[in-house]
């Protein structure tokens, strides 16, 4: 006797209804790389699995009235495979190759690694920087979440019960612009990361920096931005904004690296991320994809 | 709740009646009788249980049968029902296995590796094969297997 009952329509508008019967009960279902598991392993229970993989269009992947509309859909490996994302999102493409091993990516979506919403979601930084939405839909309607609003806490959205995540939008840049992320793990084979950072530098020299792994949800610093903006970043953080960053960073210790560590490192991989992303913006090297550790 | 799911396997149209959360590994062991996906970590984390699913390697221990409705689904054995493949002739060569436990993952994530880049460096099939572990062989007699291959391959 299993413990749900499976459903996959082949609609939207069959997916809200059952998701206005069931609520919290029904757990929505695509690549199953986090869900699946947690199923088997009894963390999660839900009356209901809905399969969304029937749903037309959940796969699309492209640029729309300047703005990049990523589908519920999209695997990480069609990411990583997308000329369209290795050119004008170059750091979600970057960030999306450092996803656990080939074998998940082929089946995890980046929805569903914001949706999961652990603190070490590898896509939220550069997302983040982004400053991309969440485009959700319910029996009530349509509405966008800006990515900032997304994440409440450690596996917690600000996605209603019944509501369903479409795609996330994330506007184009026009004009020159670099960007990186930098994910340290314990070793260089799949692991999930010890600190993540994404920093993305403009032509007029405005700047952006989130954090994954390094408090209970994936964070942007924008004290630290305002205060670099303008200025063409030396290489290497002054006192105050070291300040900043420790004061608003929050590590755990936990067995992939202690507080201390962690905190030590937010500020090296923050310099080493952030003199990347303005090389990029000027001469593009080091490539896109190239190790940064 | 039981289904009744239909899918193509190994090249054939299957059918098999299964409960919703039963993972697509146990039915392909249990029900097919096919042992090449190995029960390993059973967390989707060391490979050892993929098989192709429309062509691409995914993790069987993390997949529910009733996802594969109408799916295609390769695995080890439908590999080489034409007997044996060059590159596995190749990991017979440089003697790249010694238990076997990963020998079947590896040689699925490969394959759908060898695919989409033909002419890989050693870096890049390091990279490919991150998520596949192995515990007797220091990967070293696998990558040289794979990379051998492409040479022979390319000449």
């Amino acid at each position: 006797m299993s413990t749900f009952d499976y459903k996959r329509p082949a609609t939207i508008g069959e997916v809200v209804k059952l998701l206005d019967e069931y609520k919290t009960s029904a757990k929505l279902l695509l690549g199953g790389t986090d869900l699946n598991l947690m199923l088997t392993e009894d963390i999660i229970k839900a009356d209901i699995v809905i399969d969304i993989k029937n749903i037309e269009g959940l796969d699309v992947l492209q640029i729309k009235d300047s703005n990049l509309i990523i589908g519920a859909g999209v695997t990480f490996s069609q990411i990583v495979d997308s000329p369209l994302m290795k050119e004008k999102f170059p750091v979600i493409w970057e960030s999306s190759r450092t996803v656990a091993s080939m074998g998940l990516r082929n089946r995890a979506t980046i929805t569903g690694n914001i949706c999961s919403a652990v603190p070490s979601a590898d896509s939220a930084p550069a997302l983040l920087n982004r400053d991309a939405a969440v485009v959700a839909i319910s029996s009530q309607g349509k509405r966008e979440i800006p990515i900032e609003d997304f994440f409440t806490g450690p596996r917690k959205t600000s996605l209603l019960d019944n509501e369903m995540v479409m795609s996330i939008k994330v506007p184009e840049i026009h004009g020159k612009f670099g960007g990186s992320y930098i994910k340290m793990g314990r070793y260089r084979g799949e692991d999930l990361a010890q600190v993540g950072v994404a920093t993305l530098a403009t032509e007029d020299l405005n700047y952006k920096i989130s954090y994954c792994a390094v408090g209970p949800r994936p964070l942007r610093v924008k004290e630290v931005e305002a205060l670099l903006n303008g200025k063409e970043f030396q290489g290497e953080l002054n006192q105050e904004l070291k300040d900043i960053i420790l004061r608003t960073v929050s590590p755990i210790s936990d067995i992939r690296a202690s507080k201390e560590y962690r905190e030590k490192m937010c500020l090296v991989l923050l310099e080493r991320s952030l003199k990347a992303s303005l090389s990029r913006m000027k001469n593009g090297e080091p490539q896109y994809g190239k190790e940064l550790l | 709740m039981k289904k009744e799911i239909i899918f193509k396997l190994n090249d054939e149209m299957v059918s098999v009646t299964v409960d919703s959360d039963e993972l697509l590994l146990d039915v392909l062991r249990d029900k097919f009788g096919l042992k090449s996906p190995k029960r390993s970590c059973g967390r989707g984390e060391c490979g050892a249980c993929s098989v192709l699913l429309n062509g691409k390697s995914v993790r069987s221990c993390i997949i529910f049968a009733v996802e594969v409705a109408g799916q295609e689904i390769i695995t080890f054995e439908g590999l080489q029902k034409e007997g044996m493949t060059d590159l596995q002739k190749s990991f017979l060569e440089h003697n790249s296995f010694q238990c076997g436990f990963c020998t079947s993952g590896v040689t699925i994530t490969a394959t759908e590796f060898l695919q989409k880049n033909p002419k890989p460096t050693v870096k890049e099939i390091k990279e490919a094969l991150a998520g596949n572990l192995c515990r007797c062989t220091g990967y070293s007699s696998i990558v040289d297997a794979i990379y051998d291959y492409t040479k022979k391959k390319g000449e």
